[in-house]
């Protein structure tokens, strides 16, 4: 589904991001990448997003050679996306429901398709009957709920989300992750970069730990020396 | 199809909104385009009330035909009808030396002097009308010759001299017109792209957004260019309200004028078709002016993450 073959990202600024970084995630699987900040965790998903382009090496999402796409082919394969951010990038200016509508209204569907699709996505992160409330007046929590509910709105075959639980508390951050598992039970590839090793203990799923943009390892629980890296 | 219409209808409606929402801004916009647009629209109405003035172009051109005194009016009209016949004749009008001393008289205020005279000293004369077509000054020299020709007349007075004045300055009017036009249209493209580029900077986030979503750039612009026709158009049926309030302000005095010149003429607003033009140029200036700010500005817009 995903794999990045011997990956390097160098900023502009010379900082080395990610070094030759090789791994390979599967379809329907849920995996956390973990690591110190600036280790690289954002560099990875900012590759499969799009946002950036690796300086060497391959990254394949979904069969697709993203060093070869088009620039024109760019907006078909983000709607193939659902993205997570840690602050919720909602637009304060817009009710929940256009928010969560945005990437089915850009992919040119059907009112009754969009209101239908809405209504699910807010049902399934909690939401439904706050869809005609600005973001701000929702709380942090249900704020993220609502960025998840867009991210998933269009039915995306994977779906990234970078620190989704940096701002909330353990509560809500086990509550988010358990959301986020409901979607891999559902065939969804899910990579999640957190820094929260407490939930990353509680899923117990893969986790990919990079150091200084390196692989340090890859587990299906991570080991206490690798995650004793924070 | 539907949903792709839908979406057209919601970026117009959405655009309407956002200006309706900064409407100081928005009017000192349109205002500016109003007026940019107004310039010409006027120059072009000044120069169609000129020609329509004077009678238009191809009215001001008429020969005129002074018979011999000893020439009979049937003789005239006989060639009367030879001349109908010519092409490149729109019309002709016979005046009898009568017809002519009496008009004289009721006019020129001479009219004792005259009837002290006791004959008629005044010929038969034959206007001679060309078309429109036909009032080049080449035609206009050939029509002379031909009228020349006849042995009844006495002189043919074609004033092609100031056809020719005429028609050069409505040209040079309208070339100023175009000229004119053409310095105001960018003017507006100069002012809708600086709008609209401000307006996409202010919109940046939501355009990341709308990029990280998978909104193309279509999408992406389509607001933008309707907010570009929708000031263009605004300042379009400004200048035309401008114009028409300002021919409706001369009206009076330009007939009064006019009556102290012993004319009817009376002062006419913008055609269907010049209002047409200036609409149409409006929202194609608009549209324009957005796409290419657009062009220039959207692409640097990439998602932060």
């Amino acid at each position: 589904m995903i794999l990045f073959e011997r990956v390097t990202k160098r900023y502009p600024n010379g900082r080395e991001a990610l070094r030759a970084a090789s791994f390979s995630i599967d379809r329907g699987e849920m995996v956390f990448l973990t690591g110190r900040s600036g280790a690289g965790k954002s560099t990875v998903l900012k590759l499969i997003a799009m946002l950036e382009r690796p300086t060497r090496g391959t990254v394949l999402v979904n069969g697709q050679n993203l060093g070869t796409l088009k620039s024109r082919h760019l907006p078909a394969y983000r709607r193939t996306l659902g993205v997570v951010f840690q602050e919720h990038r909602l637009l304060d200016d817009r009710p929940v429901f256009d928010n969560v509508a945005l990437p089915l209204v850009v992919a040119g569907a059907s009112a009754s398709e969009v209101g239908k699709r809405v209504r699910a996505a807010l049902d399934q992160v909690g939401l439904l009957g706050k869809e005609r409330m600005l973001p701000n007046e929702l709380s942090v929590g249900e704020q993220q709920r609502v960025g998840i509910a867009r991210a998933v709105v269009a039915k995306p075959a994977v779906l990234i989300a970078d620190e989704p639980t940096g701002n909330l508390d353990p509560d809500l951050s086990v509550e988010v992750m358990k959301l986020f598992k409901r979607f891999q039970d559902v065939g969804v590839t899910v990579i999640i970069a957190t820094h929260d090793l407490h939930v990353v203990h509680e899923f117990g799923q893969r986790t990919i730990v990079l150091d200084d943009g390196l692989i340090q390892g890859s587990a299906d629980t991570p080991l206490p020396s690798m995650t004793a890296t924070r | 199809m539907v949903a792709y219409l839908t979406h057209h209808a919601q970026s117009l409606v959405g655009s309407i909104g956002r200006l309706a929402r900064a409407p100081f801004a928005t009017a000192l916009t349109v205002l500016v385009i109003g007026l940019a647009l107004a310039l010409p629209l006027a120059l072009g109405l000044f120069v169609s009330n000129a020609m329509s003035a004077t009678g238009g172009f191809s009215g001001a051109v008429d020969v005129s035909v002074y018979f011999r005194p000893e020439v009979t009016l049937a003789r005239v009209e006989e060639l009367a009808r030879t001349a109908r016949a010519r092409p490149g004749v729109a019309g002709i009008e016979v005046i009898s030396s009568a017809e002519a001393l009496k008009e004289f008289q009721q006019y020129s205020g001479f009219g004792a002097a005259v009837q002290a005279l006791g004959a008629n000293p005044l010929p038969n004369v034959l206007h001679v009308r060309p078309t429109a077509a036909a009032s080049t000054p080449a035609d206009l020299d050939a029509l002379r010759h031909f009228l020349s020709s006849w042995p009844e007349v006495d002189l043919v007075q074609a004033d092609a001299q100031w056809v020719l004045r005429f028609n050069a300055i409505l040209e040079l009017l309208r070339r100023v017109l175009g000229i004119a036009a053409a310095f105001l249209g960018v003017g507006v493209l100069a002012v809708i792209g600086n709008t609209i580029r401000l307006e996409i900077q202010g919109r940046r986030p939501e355009i990341e957004v709308v990029r990280l979503v998978g909104g193309s750039t279509g999408f992406i612009r389509r607001p933008f260019l309707y907010a570009g026709m929708l000031y263009g158009f605004g300042g379009a049926v400004l200048a035309w309200g401008m114009v028409e309030t300002a021919v409706l302000v001369l009206s009076k005095p330009m007939a009064a004028l006019a009556q102290l010149y012993g004319s009817s003429y009376s002062l006419s607003g913008p055609a269907l078709a010049q209002v047409g033009i200036v609409l149409g140029a409006g929202l194609m200036l608009g549209w324009l002016g957005a796409w290419l700010a657009a062009a220039r500005h959207l692409r640097g817009i990439e998602p932060r993450a």
